[in-house]
């Protein structure tokens, strides 16, 4: 490991590296801090600078700053607007807003940048830990198994989207992975779901799908309702960033504890920041004595640090799946899948033994990455703040603009920007009707290893036989059904029993 | 019906023409002794074509019970009538306009026109100040994309 850490330490230690992460975390605070731009859209929109980098390392280092950039300023102005970004960052405005209004908006920023960098920090040594150990094991994996543990993590992911509307998420998934079987796929040689159109020859584009889902229906949803791009014009005065020593020995367990939970339910695929980020919270406001369980909700700072912990641990450890098989737990780490892809590296098992100076260097910006945003953002933040006084007729005009030119540029073909508009309206319209796009996505990006897979287990076996032949496989494919099977029970089982206490009142 | 059965509805069509296409098109293309394979290029279409039309149903049928949920953040349908429909559609009719202009009008003029329409047709007043801004914003844009990332784009309309 010590090995691994070195190369990781030489490959990221380039000025050019540091370069990306700085610029990077610079790039995602400025762009997370609006409202409604989640780290999700900011990576869709940066995916194409960085395929331009070309190397791979320096690319996943600065989408990687993008990403606990785009985190903290989420964080900052769910603290100082009530407006937070991401669902991620919801528990933090529950405590964070609170605080700012009572005038401790610099202590509330300093808090959520420690816990976050705790957080981060935590997670990146626990992902060293457990990273390498899970790829020795994924190495035993045929195609078979890893057939059925993509099947597993999207169902876990649509089972999470879902929740009570697993059936919903299950049908996005599906209908990306149709989307992923159009065009000629490397496998059979011909062209499949074309309509003989030319464009759709190479399939659909990973870039342009990305912006379309994401970053176009929140630029749509902030024209159609302008309470949702509240405008900065309050006057939060930032000052005094300092906290107490007695106030940071309050904070120390909770941000232990939120950690090491957050890391790992930022392992478990579709769970991720948000599901963390309210766990934390509700463990740390059921641990806390009774006279500052009062405090939570009005501004309490073990209420603030909690979500911020394990937001930013969860994050972290959300990189574990997608370095150790390849398979991404959440929407941000399968759009880091899809532009490693396009940059011609393989997420897997192999990438330790491989590339080891990418996976390192990955792990090392993490640790460099959470440097930055302490030392370099929380002095910055008043100055970070003033986007916020950005008026929307500048803002919203330049946002469609980039979501544009990113899928202008990774193509050269303008046929590409009407896709992209008319997928925006779709996803839309997704999305009023409370459709998760997310599955969509991961369907769509793991819809051609999935059939690669399933492709090459069924030569092997000469038919469906590798899922009897095969126990583990077995395995995956019932616990798949189980997660799909089990909430949408769950939830009829409890409407049952709400409903008759209803009736029983 | 609600406008996600109405949803679940069109994905069954799409899926319906998808499956069509897998289970009666692509198979009458293949060559014969691909025929001796256990994999066809549209075994993996056809699952997903049985998958889909099934969960289609079971969202068009309400066999699974949604949960009503409420998230403060999210965008409500039922607000509809309050949320400036006609802003978002005339932004998009730019957008497409944009992409139909972008290689004839070349990017500089297609790029101001786009930005500067669209502050205006946000609301913004002070086109003294929008104007010069958004003409600075795209030769930065432009330089970056041009100089620094290496891409090309036409920066002048066809004729020049």
């Amino acid at each position: 490991m010590l090995e691994g850490l070195l190369i990781g330490l030489g490959a990221a230690f380039s000025f050019q590296n540091i370069v990306m992460v700085i610029l990077g975390c610079l790039i995602g605070t400025f762009i997370g801090m609006l409202p409604g731009l989640g780290p999700m859209s900011i990576i869709a929109i940066m995916i194409p600078v960085a395929i331009t980098i070309g190397d791979p390392s320096a690319a996943l280092i600065l989408l990687a700053g993008v990403y606990y950039g785009a985190i903290f300023g989420g964080s900052t102005s769910s603290i100082l607007l009530n407006a937070p970004g991401v669902a991620g960052t919801v528990a933090t405005s529950f405590d964070g807003y609170p605080m700012a209004r009572r005038g401790q908006a610099g202590k509330a920023l300093t808090v959520a940048a420690i816990a976050s960098f705790a957080g981060g920090t935590i997670g990146a040594v626990l992902l060293m830990i457990f990273a390498p150990a899970l790829s020795t094991v994924a190495l035993l994996f045929h195609s078979a198994e890893y057939f059925a543990m993509m099947i597993v993590g999207l169902s876990a992911i649509a089972a999470f989207a879902g929740s009570g509307n697993v059936a919903k998420a299950v049908l996005m998934t599906l209908l990306g992975l149709m989307m992923a079987t159009v065009g000629e796929g490397a496998l059979f040689n011909m062209p499949r779901f074309t309509m003989g159109l030319m464009d759709l020859q190479s399939g659909f584009s990973f870039i342009t799908l990305a912006m379309a889902m994401f970053a176009l229906p929140e630029a749509i949803f902030l024209v159609m309702n302008p309470a949702r791009s509240v405008q900065g014009g309050r006057k939060n005065d930032i000052k005094d960033l300092r906290i107490t020593r007695e106030e940071g020995r309050r904070i120390a367990p909770v941000i232990g504890r939120q950690s090491i939970q957050g890391f790992f339910i930022g392992v478990l695929p579709g769970a991720g920041a948000t599901i963390a980020s309210f766990l934390g919270y509700a463990i740390e406001r059921n641990l806390a004595p009774a006279k500052e369980q009062k405090e939570f909700g009005k501004g309490s700072i073990k209420g603030l640090a909690a979500p911020e912990t394990a937001n930013n641990a969860a994050c972290t450890g959300s990189f574990v799946p997608l370095l150790t098989l390849g398979i991404p737990g959440s929407g941000t780490t399968a759009i880091l899948l899809g532009a490693l892809i396009a940059l011609n590296v393989t997420p897997g098992p192999r990438l330790m033994s491989d590339s080891p100076e990418i996976f390192w260097a990955v792990i090392v910006s993490m640790y460099i990455g959470n440097i930055v945003l302490l030392i370099l953002n929380l002095p910055l933040i008043p100055y970070i703040a003033k986007v916020l006084t950005i008026p929307r007729t500048y803002l919203i005009p330049f946002i469609l603009f980039f979501t544009l030119m990113g899928s202008y540029i990774g193509q050269n073909n303008s046929t590409e920007l009407l896709i992209l508009v008319g997928f925006g309206v779709c996803a839309t319209i997704l999305k009023f009707a409370d459709y998760p796009l997310a599955p969509l996505l991961i369907g769509f990006i793991l819809g051609s290893m999935l059939e690669d897979n399933f492709s090459r287990s069924m030569q092997l076996y000469d038919g469906v036989g590798f899922i009897f032949e095969r126990p583990m496989t077995l395995g995956l494919i019932i616990l798949a059904m189980v997660l799909i099977v089990l909430p949408s029970l769950r939830s009829r089982f409890s409407k049952k029993i709400s409903s008759d206490v209803a009736e029983g009142d | 019906m609600q406008l996600d059965r109405w949803i679940s509805f069109v994905i069954l069509c799409i899926s319906l023409i998808y499956g069509y296409s897998a289970f009666f098109v692509m198979d009458e293309l293949l060559a014969p002794f691909l025929k001796r394979n256990p994999i066809w290029p549209s075994t993996f279409p056809k699952i997903i074509t049985v998958l889909a039309v099934a969960t289609s149903f079971i969202i068009l049928l309400k066999i699974e019970r949604p949960v009503e949920r409420k998230s403060s953040s999210d965008m409500d349908l039922s607000e509809l009538k309050n949320y400036k429909i006609k802003e978002a559609i005339i932004l998009l009719a730019l957008m497409v306009a944009y992409a139909l202009l972008l290689r004839p009008a070349g990017f500089l003029l297609s790029t101001i026109s786009f930005l500067s329409l669209g502050g205006v047709v946000l609301g913004e007043r002070k086109i003294y100040l929008l104007i010069p801004i958004t003409i600075l914003a795209t030769l930065i844009i432009w330089y970056l994309v041009q100089g620094v990332l290496g891409i090309f784009l036409r920066p002048l309309p066809f004729f020049l």
